[in-house]
Order: C-alpha cells, then sequence, then structure tokens
C-alpha cells in the first residue's frame, strides 16, 4: 500500500467521525485537513491513540489579514508509518483565543507561548504563557501580525547610519551600460 | 514591565539559619561611575605598554551571530590565530577585545553591553560583517540594532556578509597598528561619553533590568 493511499484512507476514516474539509496533498507522506475549532482536541486525541500520530511535529500560525483570521497548523507525526498529517484551524483574528493542548503534548506549552507573544493568539490555562519568550520589554502590537510595520518601527527605534542606499539592479544596469538613455 | 522577582529587594534566609536583606541591583555591584585611565607618565613607558597589549590581543568568546563560526577556523591549526598572540578566552575578566560577530538583536545587546563593562582596561571593540555596520540584511528588522557604535565604541569594523578569516587576520593586524599607535581608545571614549552611550543603550532596550555600570 502506497503512502498516498494510506493517507486517503486515514482521511476517509476521519470524514466519517469529524466534521474535517478535504485533503490537501503537499507530497504523498504530508497533508493537510481544515478542522473546526471545537473539534479540534477531539481529532488530535482520536489521531493520537488511534491512528498512531504520536509526535506533534509544530504549532505554528499563519496571519491571514485580508480574511480577518489567524490560521493554526498543528503537525502531527506518525513515525511507524512516517507520514505528517497537518490540521489547519480557522481562529476569528479579533481577540483570538485558542484552547490550550499542553495536555496533551507538553512541548505544545513553548509553542503556545511564543505564538501568545509573536501573533498575540491566547491560549487560557497554557503554562508560563505570559512570561517574556524571545522578546524583551516589548510595547508594540505582537510583531508578527501582518498589520505590524516592520520597516516603520525600525526606523522610528534604531538609528541607521547615513549613506545607506539602495540601488534597483535593473535600473543600475541600465545606467551602467547605457548612461546616455539609448 | 514588572522587575523580575529575583531582582527585586527581599529578606532571605541563609544556611546557617540568619535571616538577612539582600538587594540584588544595589549589593553586588559597585556604584562609582568608571573613571578614564589616564597614559603612563612618559610617552616611551606607554608605548612600551601599547606594545605588549597589541602583542596580546584576549578575545571574549561571545558569538552574538552568524560572524561566531568564522571565529571556529581561527582558532584551529588552518589559520591558527594564536600564532600572533590572539586567543579565546571563556570570561569577560580575562578579555581585552570583544568582537561583535554579527547581527546584534536588543536582547542580545544587553549581554553584550553587560560583558563589555566586565572586560578589563584597556579593551577593545571589533564590529564583524555588515550588521554591526549599517544593520546589514537586517536593516528593516524589529530586534536588531543597526549601528553597533551608538552603544558600545567600536575601534575597527570588518566589512563583509561574512567576512572570512584572512579578513579577520587582517583586522587584528590592523587593531594591533591602531593600539600600538595608541588610538586603541574605546574604553576611555565610552567613560567619556558615558552618558550618551547610556541614553542610546535604554531608548532600544526597554526593560532595563541592571546597574547602569556592571563591574
Amino acid at each position: 500500500m502506497t503512502t498516498l493511499t494510506i493517507m486517503r484512507e486515514l482521511h476517509t476514516r476521519l470524514k466519517a467521525l469529524f466534521p474535517v474539509g478535504e485533503l490537501t496533498e503537499q507530497r504523498p507522506a504530508l497533508g493537510f485537513v481544515t478542522v473546526p475549532k471545537e473539534h479540534l482536541r477531539t481529532t488530535l486525541m482520536h489521531l493520537r491513540v488511534k491512528e498512531g500520530f504520536t509526535h506533534l511535529v509544530l504549532l505554528t500560525a499563519v496571519d491571514w489579514l485580508e480574511e480577518g483570521q489567524f490560521q493554526l497548523t498543528y503537525l502531527l507525526s506518525n513515525r511507524p508509518l512516517a507520514i505528517d498529517l497537518g490540521l489547519r484551524v480557522m481562529l476569528p483574528r479579533d481577540a483570538a483565543t485558542m484552547e490550550s493542548i499542553h495536555d496533551v503534548w507538553p512541548t505544545a506549552a513553548t509553542y503556545q507561548r511564543e505564538l501568545r507573544e509573536m501573533f498575540g493568539i491566547d491560549f487560557p490555562g497554557s503554562p508560563r504563557l505570559h512570561e517574556e519568550f524571545i522578546l524583551e520589554g516589548w510595547k508594540d502590537i505582537p510583531p508578527y501580525r501582518r498589520d505590524f510595520d516592520t520597516l516603520k518601527y525600525a526606523n522610528e527605534s534604531y538609528s541607521q547610519r547615513p549613506g545607506r542606499e539602495t540601488h534597483d539592479p535593473a535600473t543600475h544596469m541600465k545606467q551602467q551600460l547605457y548612461p546616455n538613455g539609448r | 514591565m514588572a522587575m523580575k522577582p529575583e531582582l527585586m529587594k527581599r529578606m532571605v534566609k541563609g544556611p546557617d539559619g540568619l535571616e538577612f536583606e539582600v538587594e540584588p541591583l544595589r549589593d553586588y555591584y559597585c556604584e562609582a561611575p568608571p573613571t578614564v585611565m589616564p597614559a603612563a607618565y612618559i610617552k616611551i613607558v606607554e608605548d612600551l605598554f601599547n606594545w605588549a597589549r597589541a602583542e596580546s590581543i584576549w578575545i571574549l568568546g561571545f558569538g552574538t551571530g552568524c560572524g561566531a563560526i568564522e571565529m571556529r577556523p581561527l582558532m584551529t591549526p588552518r589559520f591558527d590565530a594564536y600564532r600572533y598572540g590572539v586567543q579565546w578566552r571563556p570570561t569577560p575578566r580575562q578579555a581585552n577585545l570583544f568582537i561583535i560577530s554579527g547581527y546584534l538583536s536588543t536582547k542580545t545587546l544587553k549581554r553584550a553591553i553587560r560583558a563589555y563593562e566586565q572586560m578589563q582596561n584597556p579593551k577593545y571593540v571589533i564590529g564583524l560583517g555588515s550588521c554591526t555596520i549599517n544593520g546589514g540584511m537586517y536593516w528593516d528588522s524589529y530586534n536588531t540594532i543597526k549601528r553597533l557604535d551608538d552603544y558600545l565604541p567600536v575601534d575597527l569594523y570588518i566589512a563583509g556578509c561574512m567576512p572570512r578569516p584572512e579578513a579577520l587576520l587582517s583586522g587584528f593586524m590592523d587593531l594591533k597598528k591602531l593600539i600600538r599607535a595608541g588610538k586603541g581608545e574605546g574604553a576611555n571614549k565610552y567613560v567619556e561619553n558615558f552618558d550618551w552611550y547610556k541614553a542610546n543603550q535604554k531608548r532600544v532596550i526597554h526593560d532595563w533590568d541592571m546597574p547602569d555600570y556592571n563591574w
């Protein structure tokens, strides 16, 4: 049985139990499905206990600013079968809150701390959530949010050395090769 | 920003059962401001000192960015910086050259300042790579500084992204020339413009929870 068949059968089994979305086949051994927020925990537990997805590879977020949503990706791995399955959860961007899964995978607490700091997503009950993780004394909006203007912040906070200029390669080479503007 | 609990003034019970008050930010640091180190009483002696200083450059083994990788081949036989009297030390107390090797985030800057201030005079700073000069590829980053010389007195910059070990060796030679010519006055410059440096440092380090000068 090929990896892709295993993945598709797994998706069929999942679909019978949970309201999961269509399977995005990134690679034969890597697929993604969207799960409603309230069904995430049961789906995770099912995958962990019944399907052998015992390893949480990562938990990360994507800021879909235009849609007003955050996407959380829980990437799970089944080590014996060597397949990875990503669960996508869409959250409303305003006052984003998600259930913590640190009791299922303790490592998730670290990811959740990072997401709280860098995206401002709250995970109530997650240990040490409000301690500083990477940033120290951060006062602005979380820096990984797409409405955070990095360049503007850098220009305001740090003095730049004068004389730094940018050359567009195309214009610069045109100037070099055709100084008379031919 | 609340101060960290371990830095707060508190009562502590010692192993002998005695209770005593501890105020970490005051107790263990000398509060005297740093002073300018004068030159020797006569030029020929100062020149001798400078010759000796130039011939024993001891580097603090503190890698802030990717440039720290370039120092490893220097320690090993291929480039062997030790033949020039250059060696790496594990603590700031034993070092007199601080190489800021690459980008410096504000979080690391805080540690770099502490390490620099703990080094004994005379001390020198080399900025390695374009990140220390103008921010380099992190020019629009939200948490890296763009000009190292706003925060620490830089004696020499080595340009490149990354400079090769040969560039570092050449930089050491240039630094030796500077020191021998009596131009390695970074530590005194730091003391003379202490308030300016502190103001710059505090502008980017928002959770300043250390003494103003770390002996």
